[in-house]
């Protein structure tokens, strides 16, 4: 049995991944189809709302794996993935904000709105080259790749661990925070960036637009998936559970534990930017509220929700948590924390693997 | 409005002469009809004839002038609507007890519509202050008069210190003399008479005043003459350094009094984190819940603001605990061994006691008050202060972590907690009923953070979202200086109140948080377990 | 498999509540405001405000002879959930137009899918300026209709002539102490004279800006502090004041976001003196607003709960909304847009509020000084309603720029110089 469950687990396509694409196929599918090809007004007509919606949703999902894979397989709880998600938003809204050329308010062909509103003669040098789709996206990466990087070299070097590494992290996203509420930083301040206009030339605002990104979101999230799953099945992937274990005895062995964790570490940042990236143009804003040290915990808590160590319960937690979310608080927005905060007591103290792991137990014993 | 100085001056030209009859013979006291009149120019809409008719109270010489300006100061004065009756009136709920001005009869209860309030506003205010200032240069006790004279100080104008010098020739009493010697040399400074103003810039070295330094400053930069601009220059220069040692003074003290609440904050974390390695995100809800503990008694006995600080004292420490202890027996417990999923559930909770505070009691912002020997301040010179809540805050601060600090080191709870901190299953086995040590130790701790919730209630917002603005803060306070260490929350409190504040002018009060938590970030990188790290086995696990 | 049909479940569920259509017989009013969150302080106060509203009228007989149906939505203090909640709220309940927002971020995050989907928006708020959208109407004041006059008052009648900007580090107190800071050039006030500062979001520590504050007004000119602090700052500052001694009668103080609401939220013994500009005061002697203050305490079923600005404004946008329909005959948001400029409903101050083309409203400018029971003293008005700017005449990038929504000129950013309209979205 237990033999079994090692083996299926070190197959990237195991049935549970299997499952997963093909859900997240049909999803993509079934919503473009009802989306495009059912007339408005029937009831399985898929609106664009709604398309947007979900594409929010797997934008939280992507994120929520990227969380995963550093909590789950390698006992890092970052209270900072929030930052990463903001920083590839900030990159991605960068370039909306440059695409939006003389359209704004004041007409600055050059300057976005708020820098002319703050009497900035010319474009701070970060702004530039912002206005090529290529040169932002490889910012999208590059960014949270290389905060991640630098901040994990430092830390795990000197080898900050557990509830202090916790504690840095969020410390991170706070003082990211601050400083993009900033004005002289330029970057909106408060207001963030906004009023965007078009992507590569497609109308934000268009259904097929939106489609589009929608389903490029579930393509990421496909692929971030299969990335994460081909890491955990590798030797790489392997370490990082030894490591989050028993790190001192990884460590003994002679492995370089920093080095895991570090490359570990990078890469989930770099998806946590993708998704943020992925996000901007979606809902349309992106402000330093997506810096709050509260969003990066509740990331955790969606992990935890789904299921730690799973990768598709992180998906399922996201979806879970934001879709009650959306639901409940419109009739019941006193309701919704006590509800809330009920379900994180709940989870962590009675179902420690998650929904998935509780339903999976039950399949088990069905079986 | 030129019309005002020569009003002014002839009206201070007849205090004086009143003052000077006053000496030989009785002064003319305004008969009451006359004053009754007199009161009736309160009942006008406009303040520029309020402000006149005031004027003409104070210098009536009638002895109940004072005690009307200052009910008109303080909004008390009204005037009944039936028969343009100008009395005094005291809320009483929704009505009004009016008091006769001149009987102290109590004319009865009246309601809003049938009295109305003689309006005042901003400037007329400050008029009034100065007209009572002036009425007590004349009262019989020295200490009020001395407190008049140093009142008018700080906005002396010319004809002010020809009064000066006109009272300081009666003046037996030494301080006043000084004051009033003060007055009339600031007075000087704005003269004519070059020997005048030498005389003045000599004797007035060092002041601090600012009123000084800004007739300095100005006969520094204006002055026709040579020799009072070297003067003045090199006063200034003396006056400068002065200023900024004891600016540089001051930063400190806002340091360590922001320190202080960083460690009262943080105090409670230190207990529950770093004794027992619980990481609590619900630390900020006990906190509100001590903040909310001292509004709930205060509406309790509104009368007795200070009564009810002493109170909510123990009655926070108790509340906070009391949830603690619940918090631990529900849910911490069966979560030892697993720091990171204490955190989320504790999270959780502490969704569930801002929403508690929020559907309970509200939404909004409560209003707790401040009692009134915490506020003002020690004036050590004109440019240098303590405030008295701040100081009450940093000794609080210091009596909370004595009391801790002893219960820990000196109790048997203390030597129990320390024991199972250091090693669980070995104080076990020595008979130490960890169970129950677990519990009173989160207690503790919490209640502690009660009590901070107090002495927050005095400088912050009350409001359900209190919490979350000082849990982060206080996490980085616990970690920077070491798990486990209450000296290390001490030290790093401190230092960390100092940096900001240090920070701060230079940078910007953003700048100066962001430069701070950088620090934290990288420090922890060079020292992993803060200042003073826990040593042993004990650290590794 | 159990997973997969979790997802499948969701997903039904949510292209199922899609399809709810509205019903005929009831006009929809959509009210966006954050129920939870940091911001439900303010807005949860507005959102009662529309209910009672909306009740009233149809305690009246509806409009268009139609019950209206208020459609409550909670975007819980998230910007991005205000732009999503928007969109709910017009595509999915087809609202024929929405009440809410409170930040300017909440506003300009809602912006695009109002001129998306071309349904209108009644902004209650003051707020910077430096916009004029088709689809809102701002029912709350520019910063010619509180700060410009506040600052004259403390300029003639006190005869301030050192003053502190100090402002919460985002776009509304930059726009208003830009906006001052020309203005006090343009009286001829020096830039010495002139001190600006800024602070994070929900500043507690107020020591030393108190302490450089008391040392800028020690100069020997009379000193007063403009202030643009937002929320939950306020208390933490006001007390500061008072503990380093810092009257009224040294130093005032006016404030523009610190209203009844506020102050409930603090004990306003020490505070007694200091000012606030607004278009509308709980303490203002009127009929319309003694009523109003009786419904409301009889709807909100406490006779404690005090009224305040922004609830003025709503009143205001509100009427003018029934009025436009009434005068259009349909609630089609291009009609009540052409219908509502030139609209006036009573306010509560005893006046009348109109729409201007530039759909900002015309309102009184008070000026009040803060009492010892929480409440506020006017003790200066302007003589007649002032026209709410919607670019300012004092800022270099704007001052060419007009708003006029009346055919032909229909535009909202009208460059006078280049007769150029730019910035549109439609």
């Amino acid at each position: 049995m237990l033999d079994k469950a090692l083996m299926n687990d070190r197959l990237i396509f195991d049935k549970k991944t299997q499952s997963f694409l093909a859900i997240l196929t049909a999803v993509a599918l079934l919503v473009s189809l009802l989306n495009t090809f059912v007339p408005e007004g029937h009831i399985l007509h898929c609106s664009t709302f709604t398309v947007t919606l979900l594409g929010k949703y797997l934008c939280y999902a992507l994120l929520a794996v990227s969380v995963d894979l550093v909590w789950g397989y390698l006992g890092i709880l970052s209270l900072g993935h929030g930052a990463f998600f903001a920083l590839g938003g900030y990159a991605m809204g960068m370039y909306l904000m440059r695409q939006i050329g003389d359209r704004g308010v004041y007409g600055d062909p050059l300057l976005p709105d708020f820098m002319v509103f703050l009497n900035w003669k010319e474009l701070p040098w970060f702004w530039h080259g912002f206005d090529m789709f290529w040169f932002a996206s490889l910012m999208v990466i590059l960014v949270p790749g290389l905060l991640a990087f630098v901040f994990g070299w430092m830390a795990f070097r000197s080898r900050v661990t557990g509830v202090y590494l916790s504690i840095i992290t969020q410390a991170l996203t706070y003082a990211l925070q601050q400083a993009f509420f900033r004005n002289e930083m330029g970057f909106g301040g408060n207001n963030g960036l906004t009023d965007f206009k078009e992507i590569m030339g497609f109308d934000l605002q268009s259904d097929a637009t939106r489609l589009g990104l929608f389903l490029c979101t579930a393509l990421a999230l496909g692929l971030g998936y299969m990335a994460c799953r081909y890491i955990v099945c590798s030797k790489l992937g392997r370490v990082a559970v030894a490591v989050r274990d028993a790190e001192s005895r990884t460590r003994f062995i002679g492995y370089r534990v920093d080095k895991v964790k570090l490359w570990i570490f990078t890469f989930s940042a770099i998806l946590a930017g993708i998704a943020g990236a992925l996000y901007v143009p979606q809902v349309g804003i992106i402000n330093p509220g997506e810096f709050n040290p509260i969003n990066s915990i509740e990331i955790v808590i969606w992990v935890a929700v789904g299921g730690r160590a799973t990768l598709y319960g992180a998906v399922v937690g996201a979806i879970l948590i934001n879709y009650a979310k959306s639901t409940f608080t419109g009739w019941l927005p006193d309701a919704w924390l006590f509800a809330l905060g009920g379900i994180f007591v709940f989870v962590t103290l009675y179902l420690p693997k998650g929904v998935t792991g509780f339903l999976n137990r039950k399949q088990e014993q069905l079986a | 409005m030129p019309l005002l100085p020569a009003l002014r001056s002839a009206i201070l030209l007849f205090i004086f002469s009143i003052f000077f009859i006053g000496q030989a013979s009785a002064a003319p006291v305004a008969d009451e009809t006359e004053f009754k009149q007199l009161l009736n120019g309160f009942t006008q809409k406009s303040f520029a004839a309020k402000a006149n008719t005031a004027q003409q109270v104070a210098t009536s010489g009638h002895p109940k002038a004072k005690q009307v300006l200052e009910a008109m100061a303080e909004s008390r004065l009204y005037f009944r609507k039936s028969d343009q009756l100008v009395v005094f009136a005291d809320k009483d709920g929704r009505s009004y007890v009016l008091t006769d001005i001149f009987s102290n009869e109590t004319l009865g209860t009246f309601s809003r519509r049938e009295v109305s309030k003689v309006k005042t506003n901003n400037s007329l205010r400050a008029k009034l202050g100065k007209m009572v200032a002036e009425i007590e240069l004349k009262h019989p006790d020295a200490s009020v008069r001395l407190a008049a004279v140093e009142a008018m100080i700080p906005k002396l104008k010319e004809d002010d210190a020809d009064l000066f010098g006109s009272l300081i020739k009666e003046e037996q009493d030494e301080s006043v003399k000084k004051a009033l010697q003060f007055g009339i040399y600031i007075g000087y400074l704005d003269s004519s008479k070059k020997e005048r103003v030498l005389n003045a810039i000599e004797a007035l070295d060092g002041e601090l005043e600012p009123i000084v330094r800004n007739k300095l400053t100005s006969l520094a930069n204006n002055s026709d003459d040579k020799d009072i601009k070297k003067a003045a220059k090199k006063s200034l220069k003396g006056i400068e350094s002065k200023i900024s040692i004891f600016s540089n003074l001051e930063t400190i003290y806002f340091g360590i009094s922001l320190g202080s609440i960083l460690i009262l904050a943080a105090i409670g974390l230190a207990i529950t984190f770093g004794v027992m390695g619980v990481i609590n995100m619900a630390h900020g809800e006990l906190i509100m819940l001590g903040a909310y503990t001292t509004y709930l008694i205060q509406q309790a006995m509104p009368n007795h603001t200070t009564a009810s600080i002493f109170l909510a004292i123990p009655a926070a420490f108790c509340v906070s605990g009391m949830v603690g202890i619940a918090i631990e027996r529900g849910v911490i417990r069966f979560l030892y061994g697993r720091p990171l999923e204490t955190l989320l559930a504790t999270f959780g909770i502490s969704l569930i006691l801002q929403q508690l505070v929020r559907t309970v009691i509200s939404p909004q912002n409560r209003t707790v008050e401040t009692p009134a020997f915490m506020s003002g301040s020690i004036d050590i010179n004109p440019i240098f202060a303590l405030t008295y809540n701040r100081l009450y805050i940093i000794s609080f601060c210091i009596l909370v972590f004595i009391a801790l600090f002893f219960i820990l080191k000196r109790t048997r709870l203390g030597l129990q907690v320390r024991a199972v901190s250091q090693n669980r299953s070995m104080a076990k086995a020595m008979g130490v009923r960890s169970d129950w040590v677990d519990a009173m130790t989160f207690g503790l701790g919490s209640g502690v953070a009660g009590i901070a919730g107090v002495a927050l209630s005095q400088i912050t917002n009350v409001g359900p979202n209190m919490g979350q603005s000082y849990i982060i803060d206080s996490f980085m306070v616990v970690v920077f200086g070491g798990v486990g260490n209450l000296w290390g929350t001490l030290v790093a409190g401190l230092s960390l109140g100092v940096a900001n504040k240090v920070l701060e002018p230079m940078a910007g009060a953003v700048l100066a948080k962001i430069m701070v938590l950088v620090f934290i970030i990288l420090f922890i990188q060079k020292r992993p377990r803060g200042l003073f790290p826990q040593k042993g086995r004990a650290a590794e696990a | 498999m159990s997973f997969k049909k979790l997802l499948t479940g969701t997903i039904a569920g949510l292209t199922l509540s899609t399809g709810a259509m509205a019903a005929d017989d009831t006009i929809k009013v959509g009210v966006l405001h954050s129920l939870s969150g940091t911001m439900a302080i303010s807005e949860t106060t507005l959102k009662d405000t529309m209910l009672m509203l909306i009740d009233e009228q149809n305690k009246k007989g509806g409009v268009l002879g139609k019950k209206l149906e208020a459609v409550v939505v909670d975007p819980a203090s998230d910007w991005p959930l205000f732009a999503e909640k928007a969109r709910e709220l017009i595509e999915k309940e087809k609202v024929s137009s929405v009440f809410g927002c409170w930040t300017s971020v909440s506003r300009k995050s809602v912006l695009p899918v109002f001129e998306e989907l071309d349904s209108l928006l009644f902004y209650p708020v003051q707020y910077e300026g430096e916009e004029s959208s088709k689809n809102v109407f701002y029912t709350g004041a520019a910063p010619n209709q509180q700060a410009v006059p506040a600052v004259d008052y403390l300029m003639n009648d006190l005869g301030v002539e050192r003053w502190v900007l100090a402002g919460t580090d985002y776009v509304y107190p930059r726009t208003t102490n830009k906006i001052l800071e020309a203005y006090l050039k343009s009286k001829g006030v020096a830039e010495k004279d002139i001190m600006i500062n800024y602070t994070p979001f929900g500043h507690s520590d107020w020591q030393s800006i108190v302490s450089d504050i008391k040392k800028f007004g020690a100069a020997g000119k009379k000193t007063a502090v403009v202030s643009t602090i937002n929320g939950d700052a306020n208390v933490p500052f006001y007390k500061e004041l008072g503990n380093q001694g810092i009257s009224a009668q040294d130093i005032p103080v006016v404030a523009f976001s610190v209203g009844e609401e506020e102050l409930s939220g603090i004990d306003t013994k020490p505070l007694v003196g200091h000012l606030a500009a607004w278009n509308y005061f709980m303490s203002v002697e009127a009929e319309e607003n003694y009523s109003f203050i009786d419904a409301w305490h009889a709807f909100i079923k406490d006779k404690k709960r005090v009224t305040n600005d922004p609830m003025e404004a709503h009143y205001i946008g509100f009427n003018m909304w029934v009025k436009a329909v009434e005068k259009a005959g349909t609630t089609d948001p291009a009609a009540v847009q052409e219908a509502i400029i030139g609209v006036s409903v009573p306010n509560l101050t005893g006046g009348f509020a109109t729409m201007m083309p530039n759909h900002h409203i015309t309102k009184p400018v008070l000026i009040g000084e803060i009492q010892a029971d929480g409440q506020f003293e006017v003790v200066s008005q302007t003589p007649g309603t002032v026209v709410g700017d919607a670019w300012s005449d004092f800022l270099p990038g704007s001052k060419d720029i007009l708003a006029d929504w009346r055919k032909p000129l229909s535009c909202g950013n009208y460059n006078v110089k280049t007769s150029k309209c730019s910035g549109q979205n439609y």
